[in-house]
């Protein structure tokens, strides 16, 4: 059962079987079935990992001989939290969207979105992480654009064209690489092996760096961010955000630091001041936001910043930090954006200025608000505590001021989280809200999940740090 | 006992988790037992530690117990550990949070009987407990900064505890702000700690700092950065405009939070990396003259106030500004015997505020107040007592420790003694003219007020009367020996100070001095009290209404030195036009622009190119037939 | 057999280059500067014409018999493409009720 291929034969059959769903009823507990065998299917993974720096469960067959590609599957302790991400958030995802009308597309590009993410992050062999890094792509944009409001069609064109161009660069770098390997293959292990002129390392980490940045995004590419978030449908959100752009992060861990780490030593400054930049500019964004979406989307901004920031500063503490809360932002902003779907569902508004004094009617949710907004200011105790100590400890190892203004995010974050929470959930309760509900069942179960995440990973974060731990420093030997 | 550690913080925890789940199922009655019950039993099981401390101090040892439960996290060399220390320091600091937590619990249970929130607040309250438990019980920083933030938002719950007032939750939002300020600051102190000394627990820190030079520029950073957090935490300038903000909590969460443990954290963290402190001299001076000034500015803006639970804030910024100083200059022992003996009082002063906002219907403006006398006796003597104390007056709690403090002041810089004595001046006289409005002349409010008001029931007077048996005894902890005494206080914390005693030069004064010192701030605080008598019993004067005519300084006290004015001009304004700014002007135009003009150039250029599709077949050949004479040409020339 | 190969071999070969250069380009310019499509068409055949005429020079000159071959095939061709042809024409005639070329100008941006 620990055949990776199995990974990305669930979500694609799921897709293929969801697709000819026609009742949107049958449709999602289909789907949640369905993600949910991918679940236990993971389980296996899990439980025969071994926590130290090899590529384990690795699977391969030649896929196009004359170019000598190889659909080459594996996993180590960098991709291994990804995989465990994307395969729990995706159940998850799928139960927020219960109280809608989705047929069975919807989950159908879902699921073969999913099966995009699993091979991103399981491809050893550069071809079929481009392949995979394109097929994710697809379902999102057509996620968008049929199901997403306002401006939606223009937007998601802005957003697709802009990565894909992003994509081209890492291409030509991927081309070039295949070129210069020995045996003329696209294999990860021997694209490592390169070690070419500090020269060409500095194109190759251009290259893929604004691949990885726009996907990020780190400032200043991340305009397209903001406007895609804030009219894509919820679980579209939830999916770029929640997963989608962990793909860039992962692509700095698997590919840019390895293949060209003088590119990095060279360059790796300027990477850490945008990120740096980009903690504060989108966190001083954010205050003054109304639209509920796309102030999270800002602070999204920040936090991501954040976390590359950490694997930029090339220290164990920061890259640990950077694993770990790549994980916590999916679990957190997941819950963030759920609640401000239900919101929007009972109130039809998602202006913080039209909202107010909803927890007198919901309190159930305004408990489960405080606890994810604190998770996403970094309370101690919370997932995102942990995560933001290693990552401003690993930048303050790098450079002091770096920290200090990566730090100030602590309290920005505070000020919007804290003013997103004050404008919907207190002061006086709108009278055309009196007879908002309060959440209820599939919705308390998924933010129920979302908090026990967001404490569990907060009280013992060594269950997640030991899986990446050798993974990360045999990378920082090797950068080194 | 010492098994039994880890049930302190997390009983409390229980009762937090219990209560915040059934709050809205279980009966008032089972609530209250649940959340008093809760901080009694990690009350009773604190006595007993300490009484184990205690025994192992006299027995001559050092009356520490550390114990390590799990590893919360280990990254590379970084590893922090979940664990506790207990030590005099934090056995006294236990037998304050708990102790006089519970007092306040059960004064609660009378004061918001009548609220909706009744099963939240007691889950709120349990919550701050097991925080503050956690802040002091920490065996290293990392632990003690789970407390300190959790400490900061149970504050912020509690001060927005009645959200659907939008000021209250905006009150809630900035001293989480504010304090949030302070935390980077101890959060940067952190890292620096983890570099220098490669660990951040107390014992490796202060054994390893104890072999370092004084004056070394990185222990000098780590204080400096140390000390902003404890101002922000602690109220001190330049972040303690959030702690009179506060007060739109329910009282007993001013008592508690906001008056007796959270804001003296700070203090017990700078008491606890003494050592730290000492061997940064100009850190230490900062520190003396921050807590000064904040003395001052928050004394001279008290005595205008006429809100009563104002006028407590900002005497507790002021304390907390007395304790600073005692830090400052080296009075480790004063300025924590001062955290204890002010807990005393100033819970004892708001828990009487409260009785008194409880018995007026929730009126809190002095000059609607009056003539309570009669109609409160308890709260009435109480409160006078809580007065005496916190004016300096001997044999009361506050003289002993007030005195300690100014006696290391003078030792220090007599200058620092002079302003101690000018901040103690108004302290007098703010306290009394509050207690004077209060329950002296004749009754100002309505008159349904005036027929209902009405003593507080057991469960809030038993409180007041403990707490008032506190703030008269209390100065018993640690009599100087100039007065005979044997500074208990002193003694059984002297492990805790011994090495920065080792390296400070040793306080001496002679007897004399002290005597004198001891008489002019007592004298001091009398004259001011019957300065005030004169003023607003025997004149029956009362604070001019809102609008009236008054002096520039009366204004400049009234309106706090304009200092939230000046914030919002010069931080939050310029912030949030920032915000404007780099969304519209930045993000949208600039960046967005350049991103969509790099769109718009391809579509111009097609849009330019195109018209080359004219559609006209002959005009196609023409190009064709031009492209091929074009072709012809340039192969008979180049071939 | 030989004497046709001869006769055109007696008229230079720079002769018939320029003779069929010169019909080309009425061709071509015919094509150019007539609207009515009849007319293109015929200029179409008669720049066809003037390269088949050079072809069969070419191929008695050369006396390789694989230019004239190629003549008949371009002849083979160009009915095709005249039926074609004319076949749109008839079907623009009926759209359109003109055969001006520059009627059909729908095919633009």
């Amino acid at each position: 059962m620990d055949n990776l291929f199995i990974l990305l034969l669930i979500p694609v059959l799921s897709a293929c079987i969801l697709a000819f769903v026609k009742n949107s009823q049958t449709a999602k507990w289909i789907a949640l079935v369905l993600s949910l065998i991918q679940v236990v299917a993971t389980v296996p993974f899990l439980c025969n990992f071994v926590p130290d720096a090899s590529m384990q469960f690795e699977s391969t067959f030649t896929w196009i001989a004359s170019l000598n590609i190889h659909f080459h599957l594996g996993l180590d302790g960098i991709s291994l939290p990804l995989i465990l991400l994307t395969n729990g958030l995706v159940p998850l995802i799928v139960l927020t969207t219960f109280g809608k009308t989705f047929k069975g597309n919807f989950y159908a590009l879902v699921s073969f979105m999913q099966a995009g993410l699993v091979l991103v992050f399981t491809a050893l062999d550069a071809f079929t992480f481009y392949v995979g890094w394109e097929i994710a792509l697809i379902p999102i944009y057509f996620i968008c654009a049929l199901w997403g409001e306002g401006d939606r069609i223009c937007v998601n064109l802005k957003f697709f064209i802009y990565t894909f161009f992003g994509s081209l660069l890492m291409l030509i770098g991927i081309i070039y690489l295949y070129h210069q390997t020995p045996n003329g293959d696209f294999e990860w292990a021997s694209f490592k092996a390169l070690q070419l002129p500090g020269g060409i390392q500095r194109y190759i980490f251009w290259g893929f760096f604004i691949a990885f940045a726009i996907k990020i995004p780190i400032f200043p590419f991340h305009t397209w961010q903001p406007d895609t978030y804030t009219n894509a449908p919820a679980a579209g959100t939830m999916l770029l955000a929640g997963i989608m752009l962990k793909m860039g992060i992962y692509g700095l861990f698997r590919w840019l630091l390895p293949i060209a780490p003088i590119g990095t030593q060279i360059y790796g400054a300027v990477a850490l001041v945008l990120c740096v930049i980009g903690i504060v500019y989108a966190s001083i964004i954010a205050f003054q936001q109304n639209d509920a979406k796309r102030l999270i989307a800002y602070s999204s901004i920040a936090h991501v910043g954040l976390i590359s920031a950490g694997v930029f500063s090339i220290h164990i503490e920061g890259m640990q930090g950077a694993m770990i809360q790549m994980v916590n932002h999916g679990i957190s902003v997941i819950g963030l954006f759920f609640i401000i779907d239900i919101i929007q569902q009972r109130t039809n508004s998602r202006n913080l200025s039209e909202l107010g004094g909803l927890a007198y009617r919901m309190p159930i949710l305004a408990v489960f608000f405080l606890l994810i907004v604190m998770g996403a200011i970094g309370l101690p105790l919370t997932n995102g505590f942990i995560g933001e100590f290693l990552l401003l400890k690993g930048i303050f190892s790098t450079n002091v001021w770096y920290a200090v203004f990566g730090g100030l995010t602590l309290i920005f974050g505070a000020v919007y989280m804290l003013r997103l929470y004050q404008n919907t959930m207190l002061g006086t309760l709108h009278a055309e809200h009196i007879q908002v509900k309060d959440v209820q069942g599939y919705e308390v179960l998924v933010l129920g999940i979302v908090s026990v995440f967001i404490l569990y990973l907060g009280i013992f974060p060594n269950a997640l740090l030991k899986l990446s731990e050798a993974s990360v420093i045999q990378l920082i030997q090797q950068i080194k | 006992m010492i098994e039994l550690i880890w049930l302190i913080p997390l009983i409390p925890l229980l009762g937090f988790v219990v209560n915040g789940l059934g709050r809205n199922y279980l009966p008032k009655k089972l609530i209250a037992i649940i959340g008093c019950g809760a901080v009694l039993t990690s009350f009773i099981i604190s006595i007993a530690l300490f009484s184990e401390v205690y025994q192992d101090r006299l027995a001559g040892g050092d009356g520490q117990i550390f114990k390590n439960y799990f590893d919360w996290f280990t990254v590379g060399n970084l590893n922090v550990s979940f664990s506790f220390l207990i030590d005099p320091l934090s056995s006294i600091m236990l037998l304050i949070v708990t102790g006089i937590g519970f007092l306040i619990h059960l004064y609660s249970v009378s004061y918001m009987s009548h609220d909706d929130g009744f099963g939240k607040f007691f889950a709120y309250l349990n919550l701050f407990i097991f925080f503050m438990l956690l802040l002091v019980l920490g065996s290293n920083y990392l632990i003690m900064f789970i407390g300190w933030e959790g400490v900061g938002l149970c504050s912020y719950l509690l001060i927005g505890f009645w959200y659907k007032n939008g000021s209250f939750a905006s009150a809630a939002k900035k001293a989480f702000v504010m304090n949030r300020i302070g935390d980077l600051g101890f959060l940067l102190a952190v890292f620096f700690i983890l570099d220098t000394f490669g660990s951040l627990e107390f014992s490796t820190v202060f054994s390893q700092a104890t072999g370092m030079t004084s004056g070394d520029s990185t222990l000098l950073l780590i204080t400096i950065l140390l000390f902003i957090g404890a101002s922000g935490k602690s109220a001190q300038i330049p972040l303690f405009t959030w702690l009179p903000d506060a007060m739109a909590g329910p009282t007993p969460v001013s008592a508690l939070i906001h008056a007796a443990t959270m804001v003296t954290a700070g203090i017990y963290m700078i008491a606890r990396s003494n050592i730290l402190f000492t061997l940064s001299p100009i850190t230490m001076q900062l520190i003396a003259v921050i807590g000064i000034a904040t003395a001052l500015v928050a004394a001279f803006i008290a005595i205008t106030q006429n809100d009563i639970k104002k006028v407590l804030a900002y005497s507790t910024v002021s304390q907390l500004g007395y304790m600073f100083l005692g830090l400052g200059v080296g009075a480790f022992t004063g300025a924590f015997f001062h955290v204890i003996t002010h807990a005393f009082f100033k819970a004892l002063l708001f828990l009487g505020a409260g009785s008194v906002i409880h018995a007026m219907s929730n009126e809190q403006d002095m000059r609607n107040m009056g003539g309570l006398k009669k109609a409160l006796p308890i709260t009435y003597v109480t409160m006078l007592i809580g007065t005496i104390a916190i004016a300096g007056i001997p044999p009361l709690s506050g003289f002993f420790s007030k005195d300690e403090i100014l006696a290391h002041a003078f030792f220090a810089n007599p200058v620092l003694w002079g302003l101690g004595l000018l901040a103690a001046f108004f302290t007098a006289f703010y306290m009394f003219r509050l207690l004077y409005l209060t329950f002296f002349g004749k009754f100002r409010g309505t008159e349904a007020q005036q027929s209902h008001l009405h003593e507080s029931p057991w469960q809030m007077t038993v409180p007041l009367i403990i707490l008032a048996i506190l703030a008269i005894g209390g100065g018993l902890l640690n009599v100087p020996e100039a007065l005979h005494g044997n500074h208990w206080l002193a003694s059984f914390l002297q492990p805790v100070f011994a090495d920065s005693q080792a390296i400070a030069t040793p306080f001496h004064l002679s007897h004399e001095t002290e005597y004198i010192l001891m008489a002019v701030s007592a004298l001091a605080a009398i004259a001011m009290a019957i300065f005030a008598y004169r003023k607003y019993v025997s004149n029956n004067e009362i604070p001019k209404a809102d609008g009236e005519e008054t002096g520039a300084l009366y204004n400049l006290s009234y309106k706090k030195l304009y200092i939230d004015e000046l914030y919002d001009k010069v931080i939050v304004q310029p912030l949030n036009a920032a915000s404007r700014f780099l969304y519209k002007v930045v993000d949208k135009s600039l960046i967005d622009g350049l991103v969509n003009g790099i769109g718009s150039f391809f579509v111009f250029s097609g849009k330019g190119i195109r018209q080359l599709q004219s559609g006209y077949v002959t005009f196609y050949i023409f190009m064709m037939v031009l492209g091929v004479i074009a072709i012809m040409l340039y192969g008979l020339l180049y071939s | 057999m030989g004497t046709i190969v001869e006769q055109i071999q007696g008229i230079p070969l720079n002769h018939y280059l320029i003779f069929c250069s010169v019909i080309f380009a009425i061709g071509v310019i015919g094509v150019l500067i007539r609207r009515n499509v009849i007319i293109i068409m015929m200029s179409i055949e008669l720049m066809l014409n003037s390269v088949n005429l050079l072809l069969a020079a070419f191929s008695a000159y050369h006396g390789d018999a694989s230019g004239q071959v190629f003549v008949f095939f371009i002849m083979a061709l160009a009915a095709a493409e005249v039926a074609v042809g004319l076949a749109i024409v008839i079907m623009v005639y009926r759209n359109t009720k003109s055969i001006d070329i520059d009627s059909l100008n729908k095919l633009r941006w």
